[in-house]
């Protein structure tokens, strides 16, 4: 059962069907999913939902398949974490981490959105998935394919980090290492996508798999028991998620819900790619791409494809961009892990590091409530963390000589 | 001056299901020109009422992205190869 009207082009408002599209043929706007939401509105209630397995799944209703879902059976509902330690940590009354470093099976986000692309392409009758990434896309479109039984190709920049090849590898995916940034394996992959008939996840199947990014949104609301938070910051790399979490918190008004989002929403780039928030502080009208260098390789986008969402949902609901040093990210990784107990990826460190400026600037007020976005997991990008941490004691399998070694350092 | 011109999906239909053609050009404005020559209908496609690019289509020259060159006079010469492509998501 589908609540799908069809595909509206975000630019020009044009209407298509809801096939293997992604781009207005007229403007090359990209191509959003609209729902029946009247329909919705008479069968799909908070209780309904509540009862459900907890899975992405449970917001079926406001995603884009019209077969019953092949994948993503225990991805989601991920933990929406009190963080009391850390709260103390940046002097904030009310912090939540909303926490995809454990998200079922890739440890990252991106699980939802590629258990919603990859059901579709299979409705699609897609046998071949594609795409490309930064890693943590990698990792979820490897493995979810090889559950489902679809070959895979898998385009990344050579330089990534070595974790997350392994753990795309493992999976018996093709990957292919681009001499090139992610921006040029993006372009290359609109290349080959014109020439194949694969499903690349974040290019024809785009306006599918982009949905599943609103269940992050869903489950936070769900989590603060249908209300929404004052504050939330959130990554940006291509601008897609936090455009959904967005759109997600707008659908549950418009069900009924929650009341009206007066969320504000906060973009947390990397300063060595930071087009986004960049834009937001000159309150330019056009967005710069950046080559990005940075150890944030999965925000590391210097030409975001929503890039112009990203900065009208933030506008429009009176947030702002903050960006953070290699230096604070990595900080911010260990803050974390010390406070929490959570080992998240580059990507967190940058949240967590963006919210605490934006504390100490008083942009977000110490007392509001604000939920940070952890969307993947340290232990995929060690290497960034390495020089930072505590040296190993080596000693000999005596009690002497720990005795002696704890000596030495208290 | 001929230039070889990669064609996206979306505007293939343009170009009778070609996913690559050759154009002429000195740059990518008089390239827009001739493709609308050729093809007629990608110019409106390519540019907005101004004649600007829009706003999601990504030209790159030689691999390079215009907007890291001279955007729209972005010189080009004979056996360069001009790429069109709709903004992409991330990953």
């Amino acid at each position: 059962m589908s609540y799908v009207l069809g595909l509206r082009c975000r630019e020009c408002g044009r209407n298509y069907p809801p096939e293997v599209l992604f781009v207005c043929e007229y403007c090359f706007g990209s191509l959003e999913v609209i729902y029946d939401y009247a329909r919705i509105r008479k069968v799909l209630t908070k209780e309904k939902i509540t009862k459900r397995p907890k899975n992405l799944w449970r917001y079926r209703e406001l995603l884009p398949l019209n077969k019953e879902p092949i994948t993503g059976f225990f991805s989601g509902f991920t933990p929406l974490i009190r963080a009391r330690n850390l709260s103390a940590y940046l002097g904030a009354k009310e912090v939540y981490l909303k926490d995809d470093s454990v998200s079922h099976p890739t440890l990252s986000f991106k699980d939802r959105v590629v258990a919603v692309a990859i059901s579709k392409a299979k409705e699609f009758g897609f046998n071949t998935v594609a795409c490309a990434s930064t890693g943590n896309l990698a990792n979820a479109v490897s493995a979810q394919a090889a559950f489902c039984g679809l070959r895979s190709f898998i385009f990344i920049p050579a330089d990534l980090e070595l974790a997350k090849i392994v753990s795309t590898l493992i999976y018996g995916a093709q990957v292919v290492a681009v001499e090139g940034s992610y921006d040029e394996v993006n372009r290359l992959c609109a290349e080959i996508a014109s020439r194949y008939h694969w499903a690349f996840v974040n290019i024809n199947i785009r306006p599918y798999y982009a949905e599943g990014s609103k269940t992050f949104g869903f489950e936070i609301a769900e989590q603060l028991n249908w209300r929404l938070p004052q504050h939330i910051v959130v990554p940006v790399a291509g601008g897609s998620l936090i455009s959904k979490i967005w759109k997600a918190f707008q659908e549950l008004y418009k069900l009924g819900f929650v009341e009206k989002p007066r969320t504000k929403v906060y973009a947390a780039q990397a300063q060595g790619c930071s087009p986004v928030v960049t834009t937001i502080k000159e309150n330019s009208e056009i967005i710069k791409p950046v080559r990005p260098k940075t150890i944030a390789k999965s925000l590391a986008i210097g030409n975001p494809a929503d890039g112009y969402y990203a900065v009208s949902v933030v506008k429009e609901s009176k947030g702002w961009g903050e960006e953070a040093s290699d230096e604070e990210i990595v900080e911010a990784m260990r803050v974390l892990a010390e406070t929490e107990g959570i080992f998240t990826e580059t990507a967190g460190g940058v949240t967590l590091a963006v919210t605490k400026k934006l504390l100490a600037q008083k942009i977000i007020p110490k007392e509001e409530s604000i939920v940070i976005c952890i969307t993947g997991n340290g232990l995929k990008t060690q290497d960034a963390v390495i020089p930072q941490l505590k040296k190993l004691w080596h000693i000999k399998p005596t009690l002497e000589s720990f005795m002696e070694t704890l000596k030495e350092h208290t | 001056m001929a230039v070889k011109v990669l064609i996206p999906t979306p505007l293939q239909k343009l170009t009778g299901n070609l996913p690559e053609v050759e154009v002429e050009g000195r740059n990518i404005q008089e390239l827009v020109e001739n493709l609308e020559k050729k093809f007629p209908g990608m110019k409106e496609r390519l540019t907005d009422e101004k004649g600007k690019l829009r706003r999601f289509v990504n030209i790159y020259v030689n691999e390079e992205d215009i907007r890291f060159l001279q955007m729209e006079k972005t010189s080009l010469k004979d056996g360069d190869e001009v790429s069109i492509i709709p903004a992409i998501a991330g990953g």
